[in-house]
């Protein structure tokens, strides 16, 4: 039990001070490093709650493909990022008062969660027969195969939409055009002619 | 001494709400994120990764405590619709920054909202 309570502490501080980190370190690089800290950690936190496959899925999700985007993004784009930086206290205080209120609301109902009608009951955690991964799977695709599904759609949607928005197509360069390739005829591309004697064709002309 | 003890062991017993408070203060870094960085679009969107891990914090807390897997199933989608997320609007930066040249927020201001 103490165990489980000093790393939870310790995971649960380095995800706040590393997102903290996020929003307010300099350079973006090191923000997009401080990203990959909070999404290692809020894995350890899941596997430490028991969901074991979404803290695998959640590695190779967050750190395997988003951030590993963000920091190519980062470093394709070549502009000073210090000086985007400037005027970060101008709008701390509107922030902090935004950011203050939500805070409050959040925990206030989290106050109020244990004082909460008997609407759910909250059992005992009992130990599950069989793996988290293979009870999630055994929902998965049953029950849920249509959601499944949809998220696979939006998937595909959100890639073909990538593509397609940054998808450049240069004049200069020959690109092979199937359709003329295929409707070609004969008689477009193939002539007789008479060569008379010691003068020639002129090919190309 | 008896009121240290009964915090101590508030403490110790790691129950729903110390997750939930956990997700609270991350969703509520991710909303400064957004309003402090006005600048750098880049942190916008790493803020709002910030916001969807809070979220997936909590729905997996709840789904533990509860004793009932659809809240990680439904934090399957919400990685799904995470990453989608993520590659639309780095798309849509990579774009602006070869039309405008910069990542300024005040310049995306084409469109006159």
């Amino acid at each position: 039990m103490l165990a489980h309570a000093i790393i939870f502490y310790f995971f649960s501080f380095v995800v706040i001070a590393s997102s903290v980190m996020v929003i307010s370190s300099k350079n973006t690089v090191h923000a997009v490093f401080f990203l990959i800290l909070d999404f290692v950690s809020v894995a350890c936190l899941f596997i430490m709650l028991g969901a074991e496959f979404l803290g695998m899925i959640t590695l190779i999700v967050y750190v395997g493909a988003v951030a590993v985007l963000f920091l190519f993004v980062v470093m394709m784009i070549n502009i000073n990022f210090s000086e985007l930086k400037t005027g970060f206290l101008d709008y701390l205080p509107f922030g902090m008062l935004i950011g203050v209120v939500i805070f409050i609301e959040l925990v206030m109902m989290i106050s109020a969660w244990k004082y909460k009608a008997e609407f759910i009951i909250t059992k005992k955690i009992t130990k599950p027969l069989v793996s988290n991964t293979e009870s999630l799977g055994m929902i998965i695709y049953t029950d849920y195969i249509l959601f499944f599904q949809i998220s696979g759609l939006i998937l595909l949607v959100a890639m073909i939409g990538a593509i397609v928005l940054t998808f450049r197509r240069k004049d200069s360069l020959r690109r092979q055009d199937i359709t003329t390739q295929v409707s070609r005829e004969r008689d477009e591309s193939v002539e007789l002619r008479d060569v008379p004697n010691f003068k020639g064709v002129k090919i190309n002309d | 001494m008896f009121q240290i003890l009964k915090v101590l062991k508030l403490m110790i017993e790691i129950t729903l709400a110390h997750y939930l408070f956990l997700s609270a203060v991350v969703f509520t870094i991710g909303i400064i994120g957004i309003f402090l960085n006005r600048k750098n679009v880049i942190v916008i969107l790493m803020s709002v990764e910030l916001i969807l891990i809070a979220v997936n914090i909590n729905l997996v807390s709840f789904s533990v405590y509860l004793n009932d897997l659809i809240g990680q199933v439904f934090t399957m989608f919400v990685l799904t619709v995470a990453a989608a997320e993520a590659a639309i609007g780095l798309a849509i930066l990579v774009v602006f920054f070869r039309n405008k040249g910069s990542i300024h927020v005040e310049d995306i201001n084409s469109l006159k909202g």
